[in-house]
């Protein structure tokens, strides 16, 4: 389960608000993936907030996090703004959950995605990744040790 | 694998209560606006009384700023008054009025509980109360703080529920393997 380290990370372009499309090849440096079940819910909610007020701790390594759910992206846009989440989330809402299933954490029988954290670095290969319980926020200690392992 | 570790072990630039040698260390990384910190310091202050010289407590800073517009301003008034003796003063006197801690009422605090507006105002000014909540920020987020609060007990992280019993039980059990 899960996309394995050393795997080449899966191309996409989805929606981050209802009409801009943001693409992984349009950044240069080291890519945090977060997927999560959707948007709103309890547990969630604190994982993008943690990662949101660590942004600047990923930003002073080059990273850029990237948020992403099946929610579509005028979900994400209400839930970006209330909880003031700085960075994008990507709309894996159509078809639902085709990204998810490129990076093989799609939960098919509930049609959400798994709490997963990919590093993908400069060369668009996973370098790093955690699968967590859907109960369990990882917290942001992993993803930020394996940005700095790639510098 | 993220392993939920205290990154930055208890020192002695941290708020302590409780003795050095106690056999359970709770450290609380806690954000002053956010409203489940809030419901945690009656819970935290009981639990304090029940385990009395068998826990010692420690609060650090986890100011979630992009959701709570006044954690990081509360966090630095508390250190600040923390540099005349009397953060801890500061601190429950920040979770009593936590739904209003807009500036001016933060510099009421800093009055209620005895410590010196002035000064609190030249400490927050010279940035070491940012570096420190800054630095407290950076150490939660390595340990694997997940939310806020996080509570992290003789080292690893709690991710158990912190309503009192549930709370207590998890301590007691601890104490009892010691």
């Amino acid at each position: 389960m899960a996309l394995e380290v050393g795997s080449p990370a899966p191309e996409f372009a989805l929606l981050a608000t209802p009409d801009q499309r943001v693409a992984l090849s349009e950044f240069d440096g080291p890519v945090v993936l977060i997927f999560y079940p959707a948007d709103w819910s309890p547990v969630c909610s604190d994982e993008l907030s943690v990662f949101s007020a660590a942004g600047k701790l990923f930003h002073e390594r080059g990273a850029q996090l990237l948020g992403i759910s099946v929610d579509g992206a005028w979900c994400h846009e209400a839930y970006k703004e209330q909880r003031n989440i700085g960075f994008p989330l990507l709309a894996d809402f159509n078809p639902k959950g085709a990204v998810a299933q490129l990076y093989d954490v799609y939960r098919e029988h509930d049609g959400t995605t798994e709490r997963a954290l990919f590093v993908i670095d400069r060369e668009k290969k996973i370098t790093w990744s955690e699968v967590s319980p859907l109960g369990v926020n990882p917290g942001a200690d992993g993803a930020l040790r394996a940005v700095e392992a790639l510098s | 694998m993220s392993d939920g570790r205290l990154s930055i072990p208890v020192g002695a630039n941290d708020h302590v209560v409780g003795p050095d040698d106690a056999p359970l260390t709770v450290v609380e990384y806690g954000d002053y606006q956010c409203p489940y910190c809030g419901q945690a310091f009656p819970i935290v202050e009981r639990i304090r009384e029940t385990f009395s010289d068998t826990l010692r407590f420690v609060f650090r800073n986890f100011p979630l700023a992009d959701m709570h517009p006044h954690a990081e301003a509360a966090a630095e008034v508390a250190e600040a008054a923390g540099l005349q003796g009397k953060f801890w003063e500061m601190h429950d006197a920040l979770y009593t009025n936590q739904r209003h801690l807009e500036d001016d009422a933060l510099l009421h605090y800093v009055a209620d509980v005895g410590a010196d507006v002035d000064q609190v105002t030249k400490d927050i000014a010279s940035g070491a109360p940012r570096q420190r909540v800054e630095a407290d920020f950076e150490g939660a987020i390595r340990s694997g703080a997940n939310g806020t609060p996080t509570f992290f007990i003789n080292g690893a992280r709690y991710d158990g529920s912190w309503t009192y019993e549930p709370f207590a039980e998890y301590l007691q059990e601890l104490l009892d393997q010691k």
